[in-house]
C-alpha cells in the first residue's frame, strides 16, 4: 500500500425506511470503521434519503466500506467523492460571551467570516455560520478568547460540483457555489 | 386475480409458491395465528425441541439440497433461541428464511410479554431482515426474503411478523407483490480488462494452485472448476466447506488446506507462484499468518461478494461475479498447460506423507477416531451418503479421512464453528434428501448440546445414523491445552450419560464400540436397521489432530504427529 489514511467523504443514497440509519451505523461499528461525521436528510424524492458520511480510511478500506455499504439491501447508491470536485459544508451555531465592551469585536469577526448573528442576549451572541469544516474551526478559534459558551455543529453535507449528478434521483438541479470558501484562510 | 386472505394464510401461500415443502418450527403465542392457518397448507411442519435446532435444520436442509430452508418460531425467547443458528448460516452463506411472530404492532416498544426486538438483535447476523406490521406487507416481504436469501452470496433472512399482521385480512395478489429492492444488485460481472489480466497471470504461472471453496457448490461450478484444472493442469486445494467440489479421487485434487490440511497441500500453497481462489474468502483458518501467506504467489480472486476482495489477503486480480459464469467466460480462453514438473514436486511431498494413511496403522487394541471415520468411509462410499459433522476434532478427522466424492456430501459448520450443529442439521439434510444415507459424526460434547432433537428425529421417523466419537473430553480444546497451555486440562474432561441407554429411552437402536474390529460390524448393522441408530464409539481419549498450524503461525510451520504413534516414521 502506497497511500495513507485520509478523511473520506461518501454520499450514500438510501431508501427512506425505518431502521436504515441503524443498519448503516451498525455496519461501521461491526467492521470497526470509525465514523467521523454522519448526516442524514431528505432529498427531492420522498422515498430517498441522503447521507453524507466522513470516515478516516486508507484507499483499500474506503473500497471495502463502499462494498459493504452496497451489501445493505436498502442502500441505493454510494458515491465516494473524496477525490472529486465537490462542495462540503458544515453548519454551526456558536453562543459566545459578548458583554457590551467586547461586542463590537465579536460582531466584526462574524462579519469577516460572513457569519450571521441569529440571537442577541444581554451577555451573549449566537452566531450561525455555514462553510467548510476548516472555516468553522477558524472562527471557533478566534472566538474562543471571548468565551464559547455553547456550540453545535451539524456535521458535513457534501455534493459533487457541476452538472454531473450521480444518484438514483435523476436531479438536474445544479447549484453553483458562489461563496468564497477560502475566506477562513484569508481571515 | 386477487382474493381476501389473512396475513397468516398469505404467509403459507407465499411459502408454497416459493417451493417450500417443509418448515422446522416451534409454536408460541405471537405466532399462533400462523400455526392456526397451517392446517389449510400442504406444507409439512416439523416440530423441533428447541428453536436453535429449527435454524440448524433449515441450514442443513439448505446445504444438503441447495434449496432455501425455513425455520419458524414465536417472539421473544423463541426468536432469540434462533440467534446461534442464524449466525451459523450467515458465516457459511447458507440460504435460510426465519419467520418469527412478534407481539401486536400496538404493543411494540412496551416491553410486552415475550417481546424482543429481534430485527435489532439479528441485524449484524442476517443478510437482511424485516419487521412486518400489516397483513398487506406479508406477501412482498416473504418474496423479497426468498429472493435475497438465495441470490448473490446466499445468506439468512429473518421476517418478523406482528400478531395483528397475521390476523388481519387483505387482498392477496402474488403478482403485485413482486420484490421491490432497487438497491439490491446480486448480479455483478467482471470487466474485460480483469479477464485479460487473469489470463496473463494464468498463462505465465509455473506453479499455480486452485483454491476451491464453498462458492463452487453454491454456484454449481463443479464442472467448470474441473475443466479448468484439467485443461491448465492446475492442482486443486479445497477449503473445509469446499470438500466435494472436486472428487477426492481426482488426480489433481490435493485435499483440504489450512490449519489441519495435509502438509503437502500447505507446502504447495506456500511455494505456489499463482493462487486462483474460487469462491473462498481466505479465512484465517486457511491462511495461517497473513504476512507469510503464499509469499511468492500472484493472486486471482473469483468471488461474488465484492466486500471480500482484499479483505483478508491482497489480490492482484479480482473477478467479481458468479463463479460459474466467470469460469464459463474464462474457460474458452485458457491455454492448455503442462505443469508436470510442479505436479511432480507436490507428489514428492505427498509420497513423503503417504505412510500417514490410517489404513496402514496397526491394530494395537486401541480405537482411534481416524479408524472409525476411515471404516465408515469404506463402508458407505458406494452409496449416496451425506455426512453431517459437528465441530471439533472429529470434524477435522472426518475432513481428513472421509474422502468426499460428491458436492453436498458433507454438511458442517465452518465459519462460526457451532457445536451442537450436527444432529439438527442432519435432520434437515435427511428431510431435504430422503433418498440419501445420512450419517451424523459428532463428539460427546457437541452431541449433548442439541441431543434433545433425537426426539424430533424419532417423531418424524427419519432414518439417520449417529456416530458419537466419544473420547470423554472436549477434544479440540483439550488438544489446544495440551499444545499451548501446558496440558492444563481445565474444564475439558466431560462426563456423559450412557449414550446407549439414552438412545434406547428414545426408542432408538443403539450400540457401543470399543475396538477397531467392532467398527465395521456396527456400521453394517446400523445401515441394515430400518430406523435410526446411535453408535457410541469409545475412542482414544488423548489423541490429537495432525498436522496442525498453530493459530497465527505461518502456514508451512506445521505441528506433526509425534512418535511413537506409528505413522510418523517417514514424515519430514
Amino acid at each position: 500500500m502506497t497511500e495513507g489514511r485520509m478523511l473520506n467523504t461518501f454520499v450514500v443514497y438510501v431508501e427512506n425506511k425505518p431502521g436504515v440509519l441503524t443498519r448503516v451505523a451498525s455496519l461501521f461499528r461491526r467492521r470497526a470503521f470509525n465514523i467521523d461525521s454522519l448526516t442524514v436528510g431528505r432529498t427531492e424524492k420522498p422515498e430517498v434519503s441522503r447521507m453524507t458520511i466522513t470516515v478516516e480510511a486508507d484507499p483499500d478500506q474506503a473500497r471495502r466500506i463502499e462494498a459493504n455499504l452496497y451489501k445493505l439491501v436498502n442502500v441505493l447508491l454510494v458515491d465516494n467523492i473524496t477525490r472529486e470536485p465537490s462542495i462540503a459544508r458544515d453548519l454551526a451555531m456558536i453562543k459566545v460571551a459578548a458583554a457590551q465592551e467586547v461586542r463590537p469585536h465579536v460582531l466584526e469577526l462574524a462579519k469577516v467570516f460572513r457569519a450571521r448573528v441569529v440571537d442577541v442576549a444581554l451577555e451573549s451572541l449566537t452566531i450561525e455560520i455555514t462553510g467548510t469544516e476548516d472555516k468553522i474551526d477558524s472562527l471557533v478559534e478566534v472566538l474562543r478568547p471571548y468565551g464559547v459558551m455553547e456550540m453545535v455543529r451539524t456535521g458535513i453535507v457534501a455534493m459533487r460540483r457541476g452538472k454531473r449528478s450521480l444518484g438514483p434521483t435523476q436531479s438536474n438541479v445544479v447549484v453553483e457555489d458562489a461563496e468564497d470558501e477560502n475566506i477562513a484562510q484569508s481571515a | 386475480m386477487t382474493m381476501k386472505m389473512t396475513g397468516a394464510q398469505i404467509l403459507w401461500e407465499c411459502l408454497e409458491r416459493e417451493g417450500v415443502e417443509h418448515v422446522f418450527g416451534y409454536p408460541g403465542g405471537a405466532i399462533l395465528p400462523a400455526y392456526d392457518a397451517l392446517k389449510h397448507s400442504r406444507i409439512h411442519h416439523i416440530l423441533v425441541r428447541h428453536e436453535q435446532g429449527a435454524t440448524h435444520m433449515a441450514d442443513g436442509y439448505a446445504r444438503a439440497s441447495g434449496r432455501v430452508g425455513v425455520a419458524v418460531a414465536t417472539s421473544g425467547p423463541g426468536a432469540t433461541n434462533m440467534v446461534t443458528g442464524i449466525a451459523t448460516a450467515m458465516m457459511d452463506s447458507s440460504p435460510i428464511v426465519c419467520i418469527t411472530g412478534q407481539v401486536g404492532s400496538r404493543l411494540i416498544g412496551s416491553d410486552a410479554f415475550q417481546e424482543t426486538d429481534i430485527t435489532g438483535v439479528t441485524l449484524p447476523i442476517t443478510k437482511h431482515n424485516a419487521l412486518v406490521t400489516r397483513a398487506d406487507e406479508v406477501a412482498r416481504t416473504i418474496r423479497e426474503a426468498f429472493y435475497v436469501a438465495r441470490s448473490g452470496r446466499p445468506g439468512p433472512v429473518l421476517v418478523d411478523i406482528t400478531k395483528d399482521a397475521q390476523q388481519a385480512s387483505c387482498e392477496f395478489d402474488w403478482e403485485a407483490a413482486k420484490p421491490q429492492l432497487p438497491g439490491y444488485r446480486p448480479d455483478l460481472s467482471p470487466a474485460e480488462a480483469e479477464y485479460v489480466r487473469a489470463l496473463e497471470l494464468l498463462a505465465r504461472a509455473k506453479r499455480p494452485v486452485i483454491l476451491a471453496g464453498q462458492g463452487v457448490l453454491a454456484s454449481g461450478a463443479m464442472g467448470e472448476v474441473r475443466e479448468l484444472a484439467e485443461r491448465a493442469q492446475i492442482p486443486v486445494a479445497l477449503t473445509l466447506l469446499g470438500l466435494g467440489a472436486l472428487p477426492a479421487s481426482h488426480p489433481l485434487n490435493l485435499g483440504m488446506m489450512g490449519m489441519h490440511g495435509e502438509a503437502w497441500v500447505n507446502h504447495a500453497i506456500q511455494n505456489a507462484d499463482l493462487l486462483l481462489a474460487l469462491g473462498m474468502r481466505f479465512d484465517d483458518r486457511v491462511t495461517g499468518a497473513k504476512e507469510s501467506y503464499a509469499p511468492l504467489a500472484k493472486k486471482i480472486h473469483v468471488e461474488i461478494d465484492p466486500a471480500e476482495i482484499n479483505k483478508n489477503v491482497k489480490v492482484d486480480v479480482a473477478l467479481v461475479g458468479d463463479l460459474r459464469e466467470v469460469l464459463r467466460a474464462l474457460l474458452p480462453r485458457v491455454e492448455p498447460g503442462d505443469r508436470s514438473e510442479w505436479l511432480k514436486w507436490i507428489e514428492g511431498h505427498q509420497g513423503d506423507a503417504a505412510v500417514r494413511d490410517i489404513q496402514s496403522l496397526e491394530d494395537n487394541g486401541h480405537l482411534y477416531a481416524a479408524h472409525v471415520i476411515n471404516d465408515l468411509w469404506i463402508e458407505t462410499r458406494e452409496s449416496n451418503t451425506v455426512v453431517v459433522t459437528d465441530v471439533g476434532q472429529h470434524q477435522m478427522w472426518e475432513a481428513q479421512y472421509y474422502k468426499h466424492e460428491d458436492p453436498r456430501s458433507l454438511v458442517t459448520s465452518g465459519g462460526l464453528g457451532t457445536m451442537g450443529f450436527a444432529l439438527p442439521a442432519a435432520i434437515g439434510a435427511k428431510v431435504a434428501r430422503p433418498e440419501a444415507e445420512v450419517w451424523v459424526v459428532v463428539g460427546d460434547g457437541g452431541f449433548q448440546m442439541t441431543m434433545a432433537e433425537l426426539a424430533t428425529m424419532v417423531q418424524e421417523k427419519l432414518k439417520i445414523n449417529v456416530a458419537i466419537i466419544n473420547n470423554g473430553y472436549l477434544g479440540m480444546v483439550r488438544q489446544w491445552q495440551e499444545f499451548f497451555y501446558e496440558r492444563n486440562y481445565q474444564s475439558t474432561p466431560l462426563l456423559s450419560p450412557d449414550f446407549v441407554r439414552l438412545a434406547e429411552a428414545y426408542g432408538i437402536r443403539s450400540m457401543r464400540v470399543t475396538k477397531r474390529g467392532g467398527v465395521v460390524p456396527a456400521v453394517r448393522a446400523a445401515r441394515e436397521h430400518e430406523g435410526p441408530v446411535v453408535i457410541d464409539f469409545r475412542v482414544e481419549q488423548e489423541d490429537s489432530v495432525y498436522p496442525m498450524v498453530a493459530a497465527g503461525a505461518p502456514l508451512h510451520e506445521m505441528i506433526r504427529r509425534p512418535s511413537p504413534l506409528v505413522e510418523t516414521a517417514a514424515d519430514d
